[in-house]
């Protein structure tokens, strides 16, 4: 994996700030390194920079102060139609008065390419995203799935290295969107392109992505792959960002290396991995995912602590059965079981003794 | 049971007709259901609709008709009327002509209308209507045989261009107005002719108007294109702001912006009195800027403009940003952006401000008539001459009837061209 501070990606931001209004930072101090061929997602919530960067990265937006490097290439004086950048757009952006062939056509004609070269590389393109029967087509007459489909071969037609795609498939149902992740991902494979995908839609960032950098407030809270991100996030931000969460807060009672105990308000002990911990007595937040929580005792490692809990509610999903409880004081934590034929179904007003290992349960910084 | 008379209804003879429960046919049951609301409809927009036949649908077809109709001479001339019913063009001006003549002049004489016929032959040869005045005025001393007494109270009766005019307005119905502001006439024989050209000003009226608005409605797609685009595409509080701007014109009365066009353009105007204070231009020779063509563009594109910028405005607002970076990141110079992706999403405004613009120059008066000099004038202008002063309304009926088909016609181009559905006005 590329280390963000180095300089042999094949687009670095280094040290890359931008300001709108000069009083604000949008985007702080940030260094990012994508190697080539990588699928990178920049995930987080609006207002956290995402876009901005790719902006940055398009040619629509300066960077207030900072180098962008495509392929070694300072990029921060070139203007957007020189960069050689495919783009896909939240919208679709396809050009209305043009039929689907004419939209494909456009960066090839531009280019100045000739007649026969143009249709071989358009009806390639559209092969590829199997719509090559709605050549004659208008953007409007096509649904919106289809409208994706054509933004892609657009922003693939005059084989660009690096595609930029601005949450795609946000106007797409959940099936449709499904589908075109699997297909995106597809295409990047056989293609080899880099691509940088921006969203605020998590599953579809740890589904796609080689590796995931999620911003907020500017920054880069965590940069890694998708289950890392998930199983080990770094703070409490990307813990909260990424998947559901069950959050306790207390104070580090022992910390023994890497695992340490915590006391939560409530007076209870649980056991913890230390995350970013730096010594015994120091505020914390105990994250732990709703599917690693147990309450049969069979299932928990030997010597953990085990803590109270109410059962306040059980929700049938199907697949699942998801348990609302109170523990510690909070009625929100939430316990996943898998629906399996030999499943205990707790009920409502049951007391039970819940754990977990002690790697799931990550005290993080407040 | 239901079983069978859906059977029955399915496999019946007339298995088009659809019938309710109760065995009404189905549209009646609808129409009937709907009857109610299609009243209170109707009378909601009955006011509207009275305004508009009265104030509008009446007016116009009584103008249409006006420029194809006028009686002033045949509901006077009863016995002429008969004589040239029974003697066809070419016959001679006999005894019996004249004869009918001093007959409709003593009628006339009584009637006092003889004006009135004067009036409508004095339309077609000039100089006539005396004619009818001063003979009629005499008619009640003269003798038969008539010819002789009428050709003796005045030679211009022999005419034989007069007696066919009188024949052409034998009949109430004409097309002779439309031939006049066609420029053209015709001779004795009544065959139809273009006016000596010293005296053909119509055509000429109508080629300048067309030229001066397409002028105009150009200068006004210039100018008001980047301002829309401004408009579109700045925060919404500035660009309010800039839109109070725009509309203020609206806001001001006609006849203050076009006296204050007055006030800047005249000789001892302000521009002038700039230039040669600045010292570009000499005292001796100031700029002529009012009372010709100038001055008409110059203040015409500036109350017209903003017909031009709220259409162009409503179009761009709806184009967004994200297509002209589409084609930039595609590799498209903003040059090109601009022209093959942006301009073209514009042509529905462009289209309805041009239209719009257009037609609204080519009907233009007051502006025209207050600084437009002799050079300015419309065809408007010419319209209003002959309702005001020459009160020959049949002509300006023609006139205006032919600008309305002028726009008629441009608005079915349009419609051809770009689509009525795709005009956005605002």
């Amino acid at each position: 994996m590329n280390n963000a501070a180095s300089d042999d990606g094949f687009v670095v931001f280094d040290r890359v700030q931008k300001s709108y209004d000069g009083e604000t930072l949008v985007v702080k101090d940030l260094n990012l390194s994508i190697g080539k061929g990588e699928f990178l997602t920049m995930l987080g919530p609006s207002g956290s920079g995402k876009t901005t960067c790719l902006m940055m990265l398009a040619g629509f937006e300066t960077a207030t102060n900072g180098e962008i490097r495509l392929d070694g290439q300072n990029i921060n004086m070139v203007p957007p139609h020189k960069r050689g950048i495919g783009m896909v757009f939240q919208n679709y952006a396809l050009f209305p008065h043009m039929t689907v062939g004419e939209n494909l056509a456009f960066p090839l004609e531009v280019r100045g390419m000739g007649k026969d070269e143009r249709e071989t590389k358009v009806k390639r393109a559209l092969d590829m995203v199997q719509m090559g029967s709605f050549i004659h087509r208008r953007p409007a007459q096509l649904s919106g799935g289809q409208q994706q489909r054509i933004a892609l071969a657009r922003a693939l037609v005059f084989d660009p290295e690096l595609v930029l795609m601005d949450e795609p498939l946000g106007a797409l149902d959940k099936q449709l969107r499904e589908h075109m992740q699997f297909e995106i991902k597809h295409l990047h494979e056989s293609l080899g392109i880099t691509v940088v995908y921006v969203t605020h839609d998590q599953g579809e960032a740890l589904t796609m992505s080689d590796r995931v950098a999620v911003f907020n407030d500017g920054r880069i809270q965590q940069l890694a792959p998708p289950d890392e991100l998930y199983e080990r996030p770094q703070n409490s931000f990307v813990a909260q960002f990424i998947g559901e969460n069950n959050k306790l807060p207390g104070r580090v009672e022992t910390l023994n290396g890497d695992t340490c105990t915590v006391r939560l308000e409530t007076g209870e002990i649980i056991d913890a991995t230390a995350v970013n911990i730096r010594e015994a007595g120091q505020e914390t937040l105990v994250s732990i995912r709703p599917e690693r929580v147990e309450f049969k005792p069979e299932m928990m490692p030997s010597g953990a602590h085990t803590i109270n809990a109410d059962v306040l509610e059980v929700i049938y999903m199907g697949d699942i059965l998801r348990t609302r409880m109170k523990v510690a004081g909070s009625p929100e934590f939430v316990m996943k079981s898998r629906n399996t034929l030999d499943q205990v179904r707790l009920t409502e007003g049951q007391t039970v003794k819940i754990g977990w290992h002690p790697q799931d349960a990550r005290a993080l910084d407040l | 049971m239901s079983d069978a008379t859906m059977d029955a209804s399915l496999n019946g003879p007339e298995p088009t007709q659809l019938k309710t429960a109760d065995g009404l046919p189905l549209k009646a049951a609808l129409a009937k259901s709907q009857l109610r609301a299609k009243r209170r409809a109707f009378l909601l927009v009955a006011p509207l609709f009275l305004f508009v036949l009265i104030t509008f649908v009446v007016p116009i077809g009584q103008m249409l008709l006006q420029s194809v109709y006028n009686d002033g001479f045949s509901k006077n001339a009863p016995a002429l009327g008969q004589w040239f019913n029974e003697h066809p063009l070419g016959s001679p001006i006999d005894e019996s002509a004249y004869t009918a003549l001093a007959s409709d002049l003593k009628q006339m004489k009584e009637n006092r209308t003889q004006g009135e016929a004067g009036t409508r032959i004095n339309y077609d040869v000039a100089g006539t209507r005396s004619l009818f005045t001063s003979t009629a005025r005499k008619i009640e001393r003269l003798e038969p045989p008539w010819k002789e007494s009428i050709l003796g109270v005045n030679e211009g009766w022999s005419d034989p261009n007069l007696w066919r005019a009188m024949r052409s307005a034998s009949s109430p119905y004409t097309v002779d107005f439309y031939l006049a502001a066609t420029d053209h006439t015709r001779d004795k024989d009544n065959n139809i002719v273009p006016v000596d050209p010293q005296r053909a000003i119509y055509g000429k009226l109508f080629i300048r108007t067309a030229i001066l608005s397409l002028v105009i409605t150009v200068l006004c797609m210039f100018l008001a294109f980047p301002i829309a685009h401004l408009l579109a595409s700045l925060p919404l509080a500035k660009s309010n702001l800039l839109m109070i701007f725009v509309l203020l014109p609206f806001w001001t009365s006609l006849l203050v912006r076009t006296t204050s066009w007055m006030v800047l353009l005249q000789q001892q105007g302000v521009i002038n009195d700039l230039l040669v204070w600045s010292g570009l231009i000499g005292n001796d020779n100031r700029l002529e800027m009012m009372y010709n063509q100038t001055g008409t563009i110059v203040a015409m594109t500036h109350i017209l403009l903003p017909f031009m910028v709220l259409p162009l405005y409503s179009v761009m607002r709806t184009i967004p940003p994200s297509y002209v970076r589409a084609a930039r990141s595609l590799g498209a110079t903003s040059w090109t952006a601009f022209r093959r992706i942006y301009l073209p999403q514009t042509l529905p405004g462009i289209g309805a401000g041009a239209l719009l613009v257009f037609i609204l120059s080519v009907g233009y008066y007051i502006t025209p008539a207050l600084v437009g000099g002799a050079d300015g004038q419309l065809i408007s202008n010419m319209i209003a001459f002959h309702m005001q002063k020459s009160l020959n309304w049949s002509l300006a009926a023609a006139l205006a009837s032919m600008l309305l088909g002028g726009v008629i016609i441009l608005y079915w181009l349009y419609d051809r061209l770009v689509g009525i559905d795709n005009m956005k006005l605002g």
